[in-house]
Formats: structure tokens, C-alpha cells, sequence
């Protein structure tokens, strides 16, 4: 930590987040002559799917779409009129454009940016079930970041569970690379196949997408690593050691159980809104993928003038479409500082929009058959929902019934969300449960009022943020 | 908590080495680790305990937005572990419950 007062420094745009989204974001203004301040809280480019996708030891095992990401990070890497701060965690944003940043050392800079493109991705959805918070249960998501970012990977015999693309792409990444998978226990719900079938034309559009995960799966079927649909009813159970030793689960009317000492989760991803609700912007629930979603124009625009969201920040639609909507936020950033004109800004954008909708057709189709059924969203009474200060369902549910009303009050009743991850963790369940309970819409029940600062600070660095401040 | 055969290290990893010292002992691992990975690299799974129920929690996520990882590093609290690169001679501890309201944060 260091002392005395934050560095003010000032630019035409500040990139937050340097993903996919962020990447094209940045190199297309300072193509367009803005100076761009890019900032990501990683030590490298490349967001979640291309993490250290140009240091990563094991780059050419991870197949063609990370391969992808290498030359977006390099043409980012190379790019002039970007200064690039790596390390680098935003701490605050304010409607006008000034942004608390800590670097790694705990130095503070306040950066005055006119316009600010948030491009801060996606997390993977809670996924409350008994058993979920003990040592050993992570994300599956944590598995592939530790094959990217350090050559890290699971022992033979770890199970994976729950539903979405992801789970099949670590499960298969991990056979690639040499890990057997004691089981895959997949939870999509039966009945989303009829409801995904619905949407077979824009399946159809996204034909090399859905061809992508069949192989994945065909891969891991024919390595023989056991596969079970449907599961229900999922717990895990710890053994002497106090660590995870079991996954329990239903299927086909019986009780079954595997034995595992790494139980590896996931059930989809939904968008990081931690910036956009601290600002207060409007939100919508998106009843397709059960997530929140900042509300957006045609170029990401927010109701705050001169803030844009780009990227799986602004809604879930993958790398591909990530990155032409980083385009597109970057042009109408151009456009309002002046450097283009509408009718410049309109022409370049007819590319990326194309490109837009054709990565976007495909995503009802999978909306439809990834989307977590109720028992994986809102659970039972004894599980635990707020990790940080262990809150149960019952207890948020005993609040409802007591008269609370949202997710506020519930906070400030139990303390569910106060803890340092800020409702990350338990946000959307404690929406949901809050919903199922009063039986009514999750829109209408609304999320926690998140406040800044965004992550922990320490009193010294708030100190320097202020002495600016005055 | 240590199991040492819950992850192993593929041998394509870099080979330059740092040391940390977790709980006073020397553990060592690869430069651009994070603590969490180098923590569970080396079979140790467990990073802090809830200032709750004073239950033990691994690293959840990885990636900074659950938690469950945070630890003292190098003497200060309520450090996210994932995303805290190593360093050679670094000071990592096990947060236990109370140590996460720690006078030093807000
Ligand atoms: C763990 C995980 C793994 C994934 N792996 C894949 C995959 O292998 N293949 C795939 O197709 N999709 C994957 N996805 C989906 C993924 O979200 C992609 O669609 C894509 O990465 C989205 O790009 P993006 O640019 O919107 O955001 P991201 O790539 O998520 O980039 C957002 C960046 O913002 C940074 N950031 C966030 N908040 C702050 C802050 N306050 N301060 C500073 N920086 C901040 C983050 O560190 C991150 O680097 C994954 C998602 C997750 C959560
Ligand atoms: S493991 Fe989740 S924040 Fe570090």
C-alpha cells in the first residue's frame, strides 16, 4: 500500500474489462484516434474464454476458439494510443466519468474518462444446492482458469455437475489434455429439449455452434467417461476429512451416488452487473436465461450519457458476439466525442452488426435448453445461499413471511449480501426465492441496491481516493 | 486440510520457481501463479475459514468474485488470494473467521 494522495490522469475513453469485448472495444477507438485506458483486474488480456491466451503453456491443446482469441489479445497487445493496466481492479465509477482504480501495489489513481465502455463479462450462476460451499466444490469455470493461467489440473475421478455449455467444454478440454473424468451428472431438465426444439431455425442459423458441442460430447461419449442426464436432487457430502467426498443426486425414480474428492460445478453463466447496478441504471430480468440485464441501446448506450456496456456485461451472447458489440460501443464513444460523425459511425457499423446478428441467432436455441429449472435456482430451506454470511433459503424465506418485501430489506434483516463478494454469490437466488415465495414475478421483486466501493478497500486507499476527491 | 492428489501440475508449466511461505512453511511453485493456485498446486485446499460458523471454504470461483479465498498475505488481510500474484519470499496465512473484519477494511 502506498501513501499519500491518488495520481489523476485523464483520457477520451476508459475500457473496463479486457475480454473479448473489451479488446475490440479498445483497439477499434484508438483506431479512430481516442486514447484509450484499458483496465483489467487479470495480469494479462484475454477475459475469461481467453485467458493468458498469449502466455498459456498449454495454448495449443485448448482447441480453435481459444486459438482465436490470440490474434484479437495481439492486435490489442500491439495497438497504439492504448495504455493498457493490467492488475488493475475499478474500485468506482461515478455518472460523470471518474474512475477509482488500485493497482496491484494498492497505488490509487483516479482516472477522468469522457466516455467509459464497460466491458466486464459474465460469472457463472450460483448454483445453491446442499453441500455447495464445501472445500473441494468449486466452479468448473475455476478448473479451466487454472489449466489457462498455471497448467494446473484436476486428478484423475473428478466429477462435474450441472448443466450448460461450459461444463461439456472443461469436461472435454480436460480429457484433451490427459484427465479422465470420474463422471459428468448433468441436470438440464427434460422438458427444455421440447422448448429448445421451438427454436430450431435461428439453431439452424448457429449450425457450426450446436455441431461444436455435439462433437465435444461425442468426444467424452466415446472415451467412455460416464454421462448421466436428468439428475435431480443433488447433494454433496464430505468425508472424515471435512472435505467434499460424495455427490449425491435422483435419477430414473432412485437415489444414486459417486464417490469424488473435487466436485467441479456450473450451471451457465450471467452477466456481472456489479458496475451497472452500482450506478443505478435500469435492469430487466431476462426470463430466458433467468439473469438481470442492464438496459441498452443499439450500441450499448445506458441511460447515463457517454457509458456504454458491451460484451456478456450486457446480456449473454457469447465471445464472438462480445466482440462486435465492443465495436459497435466504440464507434458511438467516437461519435459522441466528436471524432466521427453519424453517418461515418452508421457505415462502419454495418460489418459488425451483421456479424452481431449472426452470433446472436443461435441463442434462444440454447437459452431454451440451458435454462436452469426451478429446483436449481431457488433450493431447499437448509441450503446455505449467501456464502459470505451464511444464510439459508428457510431463513430468507422466514423474512418474506415476516413481511419483508425484497431483497433489501431482507439484507438488512439477516444480512444476506453484506458480506465483502456484495450479493455476487447470492444475488439472483435470493431474487428468485424472494419471487417463488410472494408468487410473483422476480422483475417486480428487483435486486440488492449494490454501493460502492465495488470490491473491499482498505481505509488508507480510501483515504487517497478522498484527498482527491475535495 | 491436504490432499495432495486432487490437481497436479502438467509439465508444460514455466519452470522458474518462487517460494512462498504458507503458514511458515516453504512451499514452492512457478512465477505467474496465482497464491490460490500455487496453494492448490501444492495440495492445500483449504484458504480461510467463515467468520460464521468458523467453517472451512476452498477457492470457489477464481476469478475474484466469490470470496472464499481470501487470506493474509504478507501481513494484510482480506486479500483475494486468486488474484493476487506470487512473489518470491511472500508470507501467505489461512484467514480465520474473525481476521475478516478486521479493523484495517470497510
Ligand atoms: C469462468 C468463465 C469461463 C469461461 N470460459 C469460456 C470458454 O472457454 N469458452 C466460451 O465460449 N465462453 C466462456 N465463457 C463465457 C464468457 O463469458 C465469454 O463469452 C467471453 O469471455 C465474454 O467476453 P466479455 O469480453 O464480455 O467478458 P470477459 O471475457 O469475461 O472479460 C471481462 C473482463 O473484465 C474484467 N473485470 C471485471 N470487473 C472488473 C473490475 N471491477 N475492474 C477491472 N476489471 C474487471 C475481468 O477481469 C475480465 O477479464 C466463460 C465464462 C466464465 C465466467
Ligand atoms: S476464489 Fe473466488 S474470489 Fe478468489
Amino acid at each position: 500500500m502506498t501513501d499519500g494522495m491518488a495520481r489523476v490522469e485523464t483520457c477520451d475513453l476508459a475500457v473496463i474489462g479486457t475480454g473479448p469485448a473489451g479488446m475490440a472495444a479498445a483497439v477499434a477507438a484508438a483506431e479512430l484516434g481516442l486514447s484509450v485506458v484499458a483496465v483489467d483486474e487479470q495480469s494479462v488480456p484475454g477475459g475469461q474464454i481467453y485467458r493468458n491466451v498469449l502466455a498459456s503453456p498449454v495454448a495449443a491443446r485448448l482447441g480453435p476458439d481459444y486459438g482465436h482469441g490470440a490474434a484479437l489479445a495481439a492486435a490489442f497487445d500491439a495497438a497504439e494510443g492504448i495504455s493498457r493496466r493490467y492488475g488493475t481492479t475499478v474500485w468506482t465509477l461515478s455518472a460523470d466519468g471518474e474512475i477509482g482504480l488500485r493497482g496491484e501495489r494498492g497505488d490509487i489513481v483516479l482516472l477522468r474518462a469522457k466516455a467509459v465502455i464497460l466491458a466486464t463479462g459474465a460469472l457463472e450462476r450460483p448454483m445453491p444446492f446442499p453441500g455447495w460451499t464445501l472445500p473441494g466444490v468449486m466452479t468448473a469455470g475455476s478448473a479451466q482458469i487454472l489449466l489457462k493461467s498455471a497448467a494446473v489440473v484436476p486428478a484423475d475421478g473428478v466429477v462435474l455437475t450441472g448443466s450448460g455449455p461450459l461444463l461439456y467444454l472443461v469436461a472435454a478440454q480436460l480429457l484433451d489434455i490427459g484427465v479422465r473424468p470420474g463422471a459428468i451428472v448433468e441436470t438440464t431438465p427434460g422438458a427444455n429439449y421440447r422448448a429448445a426444439a421451438r427454436h430450431w431455425r435461428g439453431a439452424a442459423h448457429g449450425a457450426a455452434t450446436l455441431l461444436k458441442g455435439l462433437k465435444l460430447i461425442a468426444r467424452l461419449r466415446v472415451a467412455r467417461v460416464p454421462m448421466v442426464s436428468g439428475a435431480t436432487g443433488l447433494s454433496a457430502e464430505a468425508g472424515a476429512d471435512g472435505a467434499v467426498a460424495r455427490l449425491k443426486y435422483h435419477c430414473g425414480g432412485r437415489e444414486r451416488s459417486v464417490a469424488c474428492s473435487l466436485l467441479l460445478v456450473h450451471q451457465g453463466v450471467v452477466p456481472n452487473v456489479q458496475i451497472s447496478r452500482s450506478l443505478d441504471l435500469p435492469h430487466d430480468w431476462d426470463a430466458a436465461q433467468r439473469c438481470w440485464r442492464p438496459r441498452l441501446g443499439e450500441w450499448g448506450d445506458t441511460a447515463l450519457p457517454g457509458i456504454f456496456v458491451a460484451g456478456d456485461g450486457g446480456g449473454i451472447g457469447g465471445a464472438l458476439a462480445a466482440e462486435e458489440q465492443g465495436r459497435l460501443a466504440a464507434l458511438a464513444a467516437a461519435c459522441r466525442l466528436g471524432r466521427i460523425d453519424e453517418q461515418e459511425r452508421n457505415r462502419r457499423a454495418d460489418a459488425p452488426r451483421r456479424a452481431l446478428a449472426h452470433h446472436l441467432a443461435v441463442r434462444p436455441f440454447l437459452d431454451a435448453l440451458y435454462r436452469p429449472g426451478d429446483d436449481a435456482v431457488v433450493p431447499a430451506d437448509e441450503v446455505v445461499v449467501c456464502r459470505c454470511e451464511e444464510v439459508t433459503a428457510g431463513e430468507i424465506r422466514r423474512c418474506v413471511v415476516d413481511g419483508c418485501v425484497g431483497p433489501n430489506q431482507v439484507k438488512s434483516f439477516i444480512r444476506s449480501g453484506m458480506g465483502p463478494c456484495q450479493g455476487r454469490m447470492c444475488g439472483l437466488t435470493v431474487s428468485e426465492i424472494i419471487a417463488a415465495a410472494r408468487g410473483m414475478p422476480v422483475a417486480d421483486v428487483g435486486y440488492y441496491r449494490l454501493r460502492q466501493p465495488l470490491k473491499p478497500i482498505t481505509l488508507g486507499e480510501l483515504a487517497q481516493l478522498e484527498e482527491v476527491a475535495q | 486440510m491436504e490432499n495432495d492428489s486432487r490437481f497436479r501440475r502438467l509439465p508444460q508449466a514455466s519452470d522458474q520457481t518462487v517460494t512462498l511461505s504458507v503458514e511458515g512453511r516453504p512451499v514452492a511453485t512457478r512465477a505467474g501463479d496465482s497464491v490460490a493456485a500455487a496453494l492448490l498446486a501444492a495440495g492445500i485446499i483449504t484458504t480461510r475459514t467463515t467468520p460464521v460458523s468458523g467453517a472451512p471454504r476452498s477457492p470457489f470461483c477464481l476469478m475474484g468474485v466469490c470470496f472464499d479465498c481470501l487470506m493474509e498475505i504478507d501481513g494484510v488481510p482480506n486479500r483475494q488470494a486468486c488474484m493476487t500474484p506470487v512473489r518470491d519470499g511472500m508470507t501467505v496465512a489461512l484467514q480465520h473467521g474473525a481476521a475478516a473484519v478486521s479493523e484495517e477494511t470497510k
